[in-house]
């Protein structure tokens, strides 16, 4: 971590934790932008956020590997996370997941060896009524076949 | 005359603005609340509106207010669950980011009608863009002096805080959530102690679900008699009903409580997608019991369904056709209890997993002829024999899918 990014996060967590009445239940949001800034939540990272919060770095661990979101590894720039929950199930996600890996060449929990791409499943991401859904990021796309998922991934920079 | 509560005005361009939801008469019930009622009196509303949770347990609303001690030298707290985690599910999702005014001015006359000063919304990690709506809401309310101190004018103050989870199903259970608001794993509590009297860093803590907090607004500007009457007299108000899976329009609709599944499916939902027919129902989230094709003619309501045998949850309705297979189904269900067990009770941790190995084993053609068997008994061991609910969910809607789909299921061992 960059001294400068080290700095903007150390003003960012002390403005979300004074919105708690305990320090140490600002953890997840402070997560969260750290992993912004970062990527994902390493060693590093941990020691940061729990030196930053007033916490053992062993809560911090703690919490890191319970949550799916917090990322202990990077990703590449496009996370592409296939929702493989009933809905999602019923209208095609296991014939979608097959046709990404394929296209990719990669498997679930892989990265393409250009860094564009992580492919990750995932449970139900509360947009059922889109099945089957798939999460970039942190935007949704919805009612997926090949096509749709073609154009999507061409449009990505 | 429009009998929706929640989703009346969704259609209008801009809804998530103050100035737009202001110029339909929001904000009113927080001025008639705030200036014409005593705390007490609010809460008496809602008690006699029937309001019931609308998260899954259906518990009621105004009792759960009233267990709040007033006598504690404490602060009091009011957490928003917007979790959503539930599969079938995204109501929430909905009401949030096309009305997040409705579920402030909701969460604003609890708190007053509990002597709350301090909310938060505790919504999941996903749900960004809807976070970041919220956000916009109450930085529109804060200016327009619906939050913060002295709120029009009163000597009561309220101030609301997003809290965003990070990808945890048991993070819905209310005392999970409280441990995963404190900054923890996401363990449940044993109760008691309830959350009422020790919650949120200990303190006195009403829990609410984001379509329960919504429904406020309009029981104490039109009266919990006619709330009432908008649903039935032990359960009133609407149900936003999400429908998902192999109909022809999925989405969400808002009806009364008490609407019949076969309606809710057939008519609302446009009915079965082309050519396919219908197979089995789950009515109220993945945690609901299933039912078949011939046990849709019921009332959609908490009573009717825990009759059935089955429960509303969260009404969210996902649709099976006769093509899916019930293994794919049990898979699906297998695979996501034994990934969101949160492994703090044993039965349920190993549990959910042993049933999660042999469903797919079951599925790769290698299943043994006492599987089913095997799984019911793992399922039996599971319920009732967790500190949260989770255990529970796991184990129903298994058991009612072994059982009433046993005969196609024991198909798919090679020599039963």
């Amino acid at each position: 971590m960059s001294p400068e990014t080290s700095a903007l996060l150390r003003r960012r967590i002390e403005e979300t934790a004074a919105r708690y009445p305990k320090k140490g239940a600002a953890l997840l949001p402070v997560l969260h932008l750290v992993q912004q800034e970062t990527g994902c939540i390493s060693v590093e990272e941990e020691k940061f956020v729990a030196q930053a919060l007033g916490l053992k770095p062993m809560k911090v661990r703690e919490v890191v590997t319970f949550y799916t979101m917090f990322l202990r590894r990077p990703v590449g720039k496009y996370h592409l996370q296939v929702c493989s929950n009933l809905s999602c199930i019923l209208l095609g996600a296991g014939p979608l997941l097959e046709y990404l890996q394929k296209k990719l060449g990669v498997g679930v929990g892989e990265t393409t060896s250009d860094g564009r791409f992580t492919l990750s499943v995932v449970e139900c991401l509360g947009a059922c009524e889109q099945a089957p859904c798939v999460m970039v990021n942190f935007d949704y796309y919805g009612q997926l076949d090949r096509e749709k998922i073609d154009r999507i991934l061409e449009g990505l920079e | 005359m429009d009998e929706k509560v929640l989703t009346r005005h969704f259609g209008v361009e801009g809804l998530f603005r103050i100035e737009v939801y202001r110029g339909l008469g929001g904000y009113k019930a927080v001025e008639k609340a705030l200036k014409e009622m005593s705390p007490s009196a609010v809460l008496e509303e809602v008690k006699k509106a029937s309001l019931r949770g609308r998260g899954g347990a259906g518990f009621p609303a105004g009792m759960k207010w009233g267990f709040v001690p007033q006598n504690v030298p404490k602060p009091r707290y009011l957490c928003v669950n917007a979790d959503e985690g539930e599969p079938g599910t995204f109501k929430d999702r909905y009401i949030m980011s096309h009305n997040p005014h409705l579920l402030l001015e909701g969460t604003i006359i609890a708190s007053y009608a509990v002597g709350i000063r301090s909310a938060f919304i505790y919504i999941r990690g996903e749900y960004e863009a809807v976070a970041l709506r919220l956000e916009a809401a109450i930085a529109e309310a804060y200016k327009a002096g619906y939050l913060g101190d002295k709120i029009l004018g009163t000597d009561f103050g309220l101030d609301v805080v997003v809290h965003r989870g990070a990808g945890a199903y048991i993070c819905g259970e209310e005392t999970a959530l409280l441990e995963s608001l404190e900054g923890k794993r996401g363990h449940p509590r044993l109760k008691p102690p309830f959350p009422a009297s020790v919650g949120l860093f200990q303190c006195p803590t009403v829990i609410n679900n984001v379509e329960t907090l919504s429904n406020v607004p309009s029981i104490v500007q039109e009266g919990a008699d006619a709330f009432i009457k908008k649903g039935l007299p032990k359960d009133g108000g609407t149900r936003v009903f999400g429908v998902s899976g192999m109909v022809k329009r999925p989405g969400i609709y808002e009806l009364p409580l008490g609407t019949k599944l076969r309606t809710i499916i057939f008519d609302h939902a446009g009915g079965m997608k082309d050519g396919k027919e219908l197979k089995a129902v789950i009515p109220g989230g993945m945690s609901a019991p299933i039912l078949t094709a011939d046990e849709i003619d019921l009332a959609m309501d908490f009573d009717s369904l825990a009759g059935a045998g089955s429960m509303l949850g969260s009404a969210a309705v996902i649709v099976i056709d006769k093509e899916t297979s019930t293994l794919d189904v049990l898979k699906a269900v297998a695979k996501f209890y034994s990934h969101e067990s949160c492994g703090q009770c044993t039965p349920c941790r190993i549990g959910t997993s042993w049933i999660h190995k042999i469903v797919k084993r079951l599925a790769g053609g290698e299943g043994e002829p006492d599987d089913i068997d095997t799984i019911i008994r793992l399922a039996g061991n599971i319920k009732g024999k967790t500190l949260c609910p989770l255990g529970d969910a796991a184990a129903l809607p298994i058991l009612s899918i072994c059982r009433k789909f046993r005969s196609e299921l024991e198909g798919y061992i090679p020599h039963a």
